[in-house]
């Protein structure tokens, strides 16, 4: 089923009676070529390149629990490609452009939004570091403008510009950076893969991994052994657990991350806003509702929810910047499981077992790289070799040193990112 | 969530600073190799569940705590300082 203006026209006048599920429910067989691990976003999306660009569709995406349930259905939808350093860089850029062609490839309205955004600064020095990280981005071949007070001003004029701990001294505008439905990003992946011959299998949670004399042979299930000589993890938070079924332990923690939203208002925020100081950021989802969020709550969390203090930080946050919001009723706040590098930069790479790959590491900015990653994870699964986007985001650099990819430069070390 | 500090009595998370995993008492000798450095500063159990951590008493009396909480449900189970329990690990 393919979707055109011409069928929604049909449909509608047609009592929407000749529309279909989107993808197959199907039996796991008792065995695949390859088997992805995690039906998120990432999962889906490694599917989908390993049948399009790799023509494997002999394959499973195995989903303990529903496909939109994890993260991909819990963030804040925000894409962009403002990264400042090699490895990071080129990574980014590339998942932009796959966005800007997501629609078509995918055949499925995933309501990408290039709204712009503005990451605001406060003082002579970190106009510097902006100044400094636009260079890294125009280098990289993306857009990116420095806004002084007044353009930002002209742009946000709700921000509050006469309050003196963080004056507004300008932004840095990507303006091919913005937002997209998260859930349809999901199911536009799932039913891709689907249309190619992927089996989604959800409600199957991989219970064992079996290695023989260093290789991979598939794995154990709650419906039943499925064997695969390719197999890769794409689990985000629950990557620890996963992978300590394959006897590795990672350099991860899963801390909590919280986001809000607010009733559904008439348009009032036009971009993405990031507050940096105030770890605050912010934009307006097409219902209405002001997305927003903050800093993790930074201690090792799997609750999926989190504490008050930090609550208050983030309303705090936002009344510094736009005491408007003052006004806005929150009307839900929810927690997602992070995967924490001790860096705060991603994993894609092989393990020391024979056919058995790793994605993971997104920390909380896994979203906009869902194309990104799901693309390069593919090459490096029916390749064996890395795809160049994404050879940087090797596992053994916490070993070695080399190669650490610390944006923030606070240091590669757990609880800093 | 409320953190009992032996030597406070119970108070609000925010007076303290979360550490990370209690991995940090057991620091390897300085010549322990690259892969048990490497295990000691950045793999981890992560676990779901159980696990104990080190938290600073950092706007109280500055004790560095091992926290033992559950992961999944934010429960407190006990608390110790650190420095007897590196002591009672020693003996």
């Amino acid at each position: 089923m393919r979707f055109s203006g011409l069928r929604v026209i049909k449909e509608g006048l047609s009592g929407n009676k000749g529309w279909t599920p989107h993808w197959r429910n199907p039996e796991p067989k008792s065995e695949y070529d390859a088997i992805i691990i995690g039906g998120g976003g990432h999962g889906l999306s490694t599917a989908y390149y390993l049948a399009k660009n790799h023509g494997m569709t002999n394959i499973a995406v195995l989903e303990k629990g529903y496909i939109g349930g994890g993260n991909v259905g819990r963030n804040t939808t925000i894409v962009r490609a403002n990264y400042f350093l090699p490895g990071n860089s080129e990574f980014y850029s590339h998942s932009l452009k796959l966005w800007e062609g997501l629609e078509k490839d995918l055949n499925y309205n995933v309501m990408h939004s290039q709204r712009g955004q503005i990451a605001l600064f406060h003082s002579d020095g970190q106009r510097d570091a902006a100044v400094r990280r636009g260079n890294a981005i125009r280098n990289q071949g993306d857009d990116v403008e420095l806004l002084s007070r007044e353009d930002v001003q002209r742009l946000l004029p709700y921000l509050d510009y006469e309050q003196a701990r963080f004056p507004i001294y300008g932004g840095l505008l990507q303006k091919r950076a913005g937002t997209a439905r998260h859930d349809a990003v999901a199911w536009g992946y799932a039913r891709g893969a689907d249309q190619r011959g992927v089996d989604i299998i959800q409600n199957c949670e991989v219970t064992g991994i079996d290695i023989e004399n260093g290789a991979v042979k598939g794995v154990q299930t709650t419906r039943g052994a499925i064997c695969a000589k390719k197999v890769g993890i794409v689990v985000a938070g629950r990557s620890g657990q996963v992978a300590a079924l394959a006897g590795m332990r990672l350099p991860i923690e899963s801390h909590v991350l919280q986001a809000f939203v607010t009733e559904g208002l008439k348009p009032c925020i036009d971009h993405v806003v990031s507050f940096g100081m105030g770890h605050f950021y912010i934009s307006q989802s097409d219902k209405g509702g002001l997305v927003f969020g903050g800093d993790l709550d930074f201690y090792a969390s799997y609750a999926a929810r989190g504490n008050l203090p930090m609550v208050e930080h983030v309303m705090e946050a936002g009344m510094t910047l736009m005491p408007m919001i003052g006004k806005a009723k929150l009307l839900r706040s929810w927690g997602g499981i992070m995967d924490m590098t001790p860096d705060g930069s991603p994993i894609i790479d092989k393990t020391d077992t024979k056919g058995l790959f790793i994605d993971c590491g997104w920390c909380y900015g896994g979203f906009k790289a869902v194309p990104g990653s799901g693309y390069s994870f593919a090459h490096l699964m029916a390749t064996d070799t890395h795809h160049e986007s994404a050879a940087k985001f090797r596992l053994d650099r916490f070993r070695t040193g080399v190669g650490l990819m610390d944006e923030e430069g606070t240091g590669a070390q757990h609880n800093l990112h | 969530m409320r953190l009992k500090c032996p030597l406070c009595g119970e108070r609000d998370r925010r007076e303290f600073y979360y550490v990370g995993d209690a991995i940090a008492l057991d620091r390897p000798t300085p010549d322990a190799g690259d892969v048990a450095w490497d295990d000691y500063i950045h793999n981890r159990d992560n676990l779901a569940g159980v696990t104990r951590d080190l938290w600073y008493h950092e706007s109280g009396c500055s004790a560095w705590l091992v926290v033992t909480r559950n992961t999944v449900t934010h429960e407190v189970l006990s608390t110790a300082l650190a420095s007897d329990v590196k002591r009672g690990a020693a003996k």
